[in-house]
């Protein structure tokens, strides 16, 4: 089967304007009598869910959580980005397109990153109609951020908590809709299988988490919005629920998945701290703004630190490596996030980790509170301040940037980061590899959507900063709803969808199937214990640094772990109750395939692009000695892969990238 | 309008707005109460006046116990419904890590000053309905002095008034700026309301006890 | 250290439920509370026993699904976090911990620590949001300016993450630092303005109809809310009822 990704023809800037113009459209009385399913309800899901019953379509919307609001979107910190041009410094759609090409390391579809930028200004529009509480100037418009990797501001934001504020508008959005009821919305659900009836998507098999009944929904459409598959890591800076169920059902169903291998690693995570360690939590990358990064240049020292012998602030300067500003002086510590984690990782392995898991650097404010107190001090013409009042007032201003980061910062670890440089570590965090979807969001299922994370999305091969949230919305808000009605506009005299059919049968007996397996194998170790082995897998051998034998190695460890998984695994309590035993098991199980296809498709992709680094591909000489080198000649290629019964049997399909509008460069930060 | 009062912000804002009218009027019955110190005449005249006063007999009367009674109903109403909003309580729960005592215990402290109204009544209140209305004696302007002077005789009823008015204290340190909050007025002001509660709460309490205690080693 | 915890134990809603007592030893005091319970979970399910059931997900005091009721109090003893971001320094070497789930009428439990907290849900649909279409083809976002000063106070009723500890904390079990958050947020808006009336009084009579109690201004939501949402947003609430009743 040949990918069609079905890009419009044209000119980049009219593909989509031209494209709306001719899709076919479902008539108003006629979307009444059509069924769709949104699985997921973070922002893409959410907005999609709200926008598809407004448009008189009937939504069944499905979140494992207890309500919407609590979608990990939630967590999103720093911004969303769109190309208003509200500050005038040349921003442009033509400018955060190729950011965000350039930015994803040239693995994107120009297409439809063209169309992100393009109705990224929409978004603003949106939000701010729905209440949303953007932070503003003085004057009472809106206020913007800069971010890494780009040379305007364009970052909208509230407070540290855009993704919270996004969210719940697209929250509120579907609230509207639920008391109208045209959303039908299944709290404490979860999707565990995909119904296929004449190779269309016309339906799934939820299981109630409340009661542990398996539920059959039918529909004309099904859109999946279950974000990434982050968790695969067992430690990472996603909710603890985040899970690929959702998407790898749909994979075992047909759906292509596209480029496993492209994970974020986000370099400002606080350090895990123990073998008990649940979760990662992020650090906005803005503090890389102001705090500089840093190991001690001697081993001794570090040893120390490790000890808890000494203290960081015991090491004078000039024994302090500041290795982002040393390695790449044009940008310093604002290096990209895939950049300046492999950095971090280099050091500490080489034995320069400042913690007791010699996992960990410095991201020192010290300099940024003494430069911020002399420009105060001037400011208020003060003459020979005393160090205690230059301290005090650049205090002041750091405080008043990122006073809530640091309060978590002091929260979690119990140490105060005015007063001795803070600990990171990278951690991974977000998946721009997905569900391989056309230029309409459809996977290679006929009516079977995926939108946000999930997908393989805009980002190419690395993430920039507040680009997530614009594509969740983007997705959900203004294309998912106009490139749907073109596959609806056909299924308007189909009727509605039966779920007594063999089809319905069949999936909800597999599904019921292994559940029973799951309670009744009595197996000896518990669904965390595999969870933990395969993050540590992961971590170590598809992690930030990738070569062959790792990989292989990956493969062939993973496979045993999953045999033994089979065999051995444990779930307490029964199936017709709440048991969070039995979901994650059905969780980790899906996750002990996908990691499996994550390293072969790292196996396959022998270059270094964004957030995939392979040792075997390193500049050997010149001045970008020992950087990634990617291989456009052979790799400008997304890798979609077909499920064939064993993650291993996996068949690859190329979609080559064509560059019309942009030249591809190497990345170069040095 | 109607439905206002039904909903729950309104039955609280029916509750301050009637607490507003009591912390009037206790404003009043201290002040007249207070004259009894400084000047027997004044005192009787101030008394003799109220007792007399058609409006103040007739209307103001009236309303200040319809006040008193609505204030008290609703504080059970209310009670009751908050209490079924919880229908099984906490093994272990720390009240004081995040409130008052007074404010979670409005309900206690209102009982005590039910109960002090019941004697105050029985005091004061009837004797006076039984003199005018029931008796029907002819009206002495110089006997309420002597009427206040002997019932703070015996030390048992001093006692009894003073435990009163502490409750009464604790019900108005928490009562007073929570009545602003219920109709809204915090913005702010919340400071000076709180310092103006808190003097409120001390001087009226304050000030009954006062003249107890007066005319108890006064007589 | 070494503790012990006494949780409430509830088979499903309509089970009675009833404390239990456990052990847990070599506990870290770097851990997060819920690691603290994910270590009982683990020695629980090796036993062959039910784990212990409660709600959380995002783990960094965002998501507002954790909701436990720790010694007496909403997402225990430490200010400004939920139960997620409680460590265990703030325990000490011996101590009985009391855990209970979050108690109102209108948050039935379903199973353990897991509370229903669906009532939030239907308050929300009965009016916490502008009704706009969410096609994008509304004004530029900055065709309304909003001073600085409104815009911040929305943002901090905005915080709110939903997760119920007022209504835990509150004597009364009454929803109104939630309720009048959300009021507040739209109320502080000029895009609110237009259904400001009938918002305030759908979502009003739709916290009643839940069975939540009514407030008695005793502070303590303010002071376990873990974002700190402040009073001041139930006496708006107060405000733009009675605007919308006269």
């Amino acid at each position: 089967m040949a990918l069609n990704s079905k890009i419009p023809e044209g000119p980049i800037k009219d593909k989509w304007t031209d494209y709306k113009n001719h899709i076919n459209l479902v008539n108003p009385a006629n979307k009444r009598h059509i069924d769709i399913i949104v699985v997921g309800t973070g922002l893409a899901g959410g907005s999609a869910a709200a926008t598809l019953a407004e448009l008189g379509y009937n939504v069944k919307a499905f979140a494992y959580q207890d309500s919407p609001r609590r979608a990990h979107s939630i967590a999103a910190q720093g911004g969303i980005n769109a190309a208003k041009n509200y500050q005038g410094d040349g921003d442009s759609t033509y400018r955060l397109f190729y950011d965000t090409v350039k930015g994803g390391d040239y693995r994107s579809r120009e297409a439809n990153v063209y169309r992100l930028a393009e109705v990224s200004a929409n978004i603003i529009d949106q939000c701010v109609a729905q209440g949303v509480p953007f932070a503003r100037d003085y004057g009472g418009l809106l206020d913007n951020r800069s971010f890494g990797g780009v040379l305007v501001s364009r970052t909208f934001y509230a407070k540290g908590q855009t993704g919270q504020q996004l969210l719940l508008g697209a929250y509120s959005a579907m609230n509207r809709q639920i008391a109208r009821g045209k959303i039908e919305m299944f709290n404490r659900h979860e999707m565990l299988d995909v119904v296929k009836v004449n190779g269309k998507a016309r339906g799934i098999i939820a299981r109630n988490l409340v009661t542990g009944e398996i539920e059959r929904h039918s529909a004309h459409a099904v859109v999946i919005a279950s974000g990434g598959y982050g968790n695969v890591y067992y430690l990472s800076t996603n909710a603890m629920g985040s899970n690929a169920t959702a998407a790898w059902k749909i994979h075992k169903k047909g759906a292509f998945f596209a480029n496993p291998c492209f994970t974020q690693i986000h370099p400002t995570c606080i350090p895990r701290s123990g073998d008990y360690q649940s979760k990662l939590t992020l650090m906005s990358e803005s503090l890389r703004n102001d705090g500089r990064i840093w190991v001690p240049k001697h081993i001794e020292d570090a040893k120390a630190l490790q000890q808890r012998k000494m203290k960081p602030t015991d090491i004078p300067e000039e024994n302090r490596d500041y290795f982002l500003e040393r390695r790449y002086p044009a940008f310093g510590n604002l290096v990209p996030r895939d950049v300046a984690s492999r950095a971090a990782k280099e050091r500490c392995d080489a034995g320069f980790g400042v913690n007791a898991t010699g996992e960990a650097v410095y991201l020192d404010f010290a300099s940024s509170i003494e430069r911020y107190g002399k420009t105060q001090a001037k400011i208020q013409n003060l003459e020979n301040p005393s160090k205690e009042k230059i301290y005090d007032l650049g205090k002041a201003i750091v405080e008043e940037k990122y006073g809530n980061l640091f309060q978590m910062y002091e929260k979690i670890v119990d140490e105060d980061p005015y007063k001795t440089p803070m600990m990171i570590y990278p951690a991974t965090h977000y998946t721009m590899g997905g569900i391989w979807v056309d230029y309409n969001l459809m996977t290679t299922v006929d009516g079977l959507y995926c939108i946000g994370e999930a997908n393989f999305s805009e980002h190419g091969a690395n993430r920039l900063g507040a680009s997530a949230l614009m594509q969740g919305l983007a997705d959900g808000y203004f294309v998912l709803p106009y490139t749907i009605g073109d596959y609806l506009s056909n299924e308007i005299r189909t009727g509605k969808i039966p779920t007594n059919t063999p089809e319905f049968d069949e999936a909800e007996n597999d599904v019921k199937e292994r559940l029973n397996f799951f309670i009744n194998n009595k197996g000896e170790h518990s669904v965390d214990y595999y969870h933990k082995k395969l993050g540590k897998i992961m971590w170590d051998k598809v992690g930030m640094s990738r070569n062959e034998q790792g990989l292989k190695e990956a493969m062939a460890e993973i496979k045993e772990l999953r045999e033994d998984f089979w065999k051995n695994v444990k779930v307490p309590g029964k199936l017709n109750e709440m048991n969070p035993e039995l979901e994650k098991a059905g969780r980790v199980a899906d996750f002990l395939e996908l990691g499996e296809l994550f390293a072969k498709d790292a196996l396959h992709r022998n270059e270094s692009c964004g957030g995939h680094f392979r040792e075997e591909s390193v500049e050997i000489d010149g001045e970008q000695k020992g950087e990634a080198k990617r291989n456009d000649k052979e790799y400008a290629y997304v890798a979609a892969w077909e499920y064939k019964g064993e993650p291993s049997a996996a068949v690859l399909h190329k979609e080559v990238l064509e560059f019309k509008d942009i030249e591809l460069k190497q990345r170069s930060y040095k | 309008m109607s439905g206002f009062f039904k909903s729950s912000i309104g039955r609280k804002v029916a509750m301050a707005l009637s607490a507003f009218f009591l912390m009037i009027f206790l404003i009043m019955h201290v002040s007249v109460n207070l004259l009894s110190v400084f000047s027997e005449n004044a005192f009787n005249t101030a008394s003799h006046f109220m007792g007399t006063n058609w409006l103040v007999q007739f209307i103001m009367q009236p309303i200040l116990i319809f006040g008193v009674v609505f204030h008290f109903v609703m504080g059970f109403v209310l009670e009751v419904k908050n209490k079924k909003a919880r229908d099984i309580a906490y093994v272990k729960n720390n009240g004081a890590a995040n409130s008052t005592w007074m404010s979670r215990n409005m309900i206690y402290s209102g009982l005590v000053i039910l109960a002090f109204i019941v004697l105050h009544f029985i005091d004061f209140w009837f004797p006076e309905l039984n003199y005018k209305y029931i008796v029907g004696n002819p009206e002495d302007p110089t006997r309420y002095f002597h009427e206040l002077q002997e019932k703070f005789v015996h030390i048992w009823r001093v006692a009894a008034y003073i435990i009163a008015f502490i409750l009464l204290g604790l019900h108005l340190a928490h009562g007073f700026t929570s009545a602003f909050q219920s109709l809204g007025i915090t913005a702010g002001r919340k400071k000076t309301l709180q310092s103006i509660g808190k003097a409120y709460a001390i001087l009226i309490p304050l000030g009954f006890i006062f003249i107890a205690l007066y005319h108890h080693f006064n007589h | 250290m070494n503790l012990t915890l006494k949780i409430w134990r509830q088979e499903d809603s309509k089970s009675k439920g009833r404390m239990v007592d456990y052990k847990v030893t070599e506990i870290s005091e770097h851990m997060s509370f819920l690691e603290m319970m994910d270590v009982l979970n683990e020695q629980l399910v090796n036993k062959g026993e039910d784990p212990v059931a409660f709600d959380h997900d995002c783990r960094e005091g965002i998501c507002g699904m954790c909701s436990m009721y720790i010694n007496g109090e909403a997402h225990g003893p430490d200010r400004g976090v939920t139960t997620c971001q409680l460590h265990m320094r703030m325990f000490k070497d011996g101590d009985t911990i009391t855990i209970e789930p979050f108690r109102a009428t209108a948050f039935p439990v379903i199973k353990d620590l897991v509370v229903d907290r669906s009532a939030f849900e239907r308050i929300q649909q009965a009016g916490g949001y502008i009704s706009v279409n969410t096609s994008g083809n509304t004004q530029d976002a900055n065709s309304i300016p909003i001073s600085k000063h409104a815009a911040d106070e929305a943002m901090d009723a905005a915080t709110c993450i939903g997760c119920g500890a007022c209504v835990a904390t509150c004597k009364n079990s009454s929803a109104m630092l939630f309720v009048g958050a959300k009021v507040s947020q739209y109320a502080l808006l000029p895009q609110g303005q237009v259904e400001a009336a009938d918002r305030v009084r759908n979502m009003v009579a739709q916290m009643d109809l839940e069975g939540f109690g009514n407030c008695t201004n005793t502070g303590a939501c303010e002071i376990e809310c873990p974002k700190g949402i402040s009073l001041e947003n139930i006496a708006r609430m107060n405000r733009e009822l009675m605007k919308a009743s006269i």
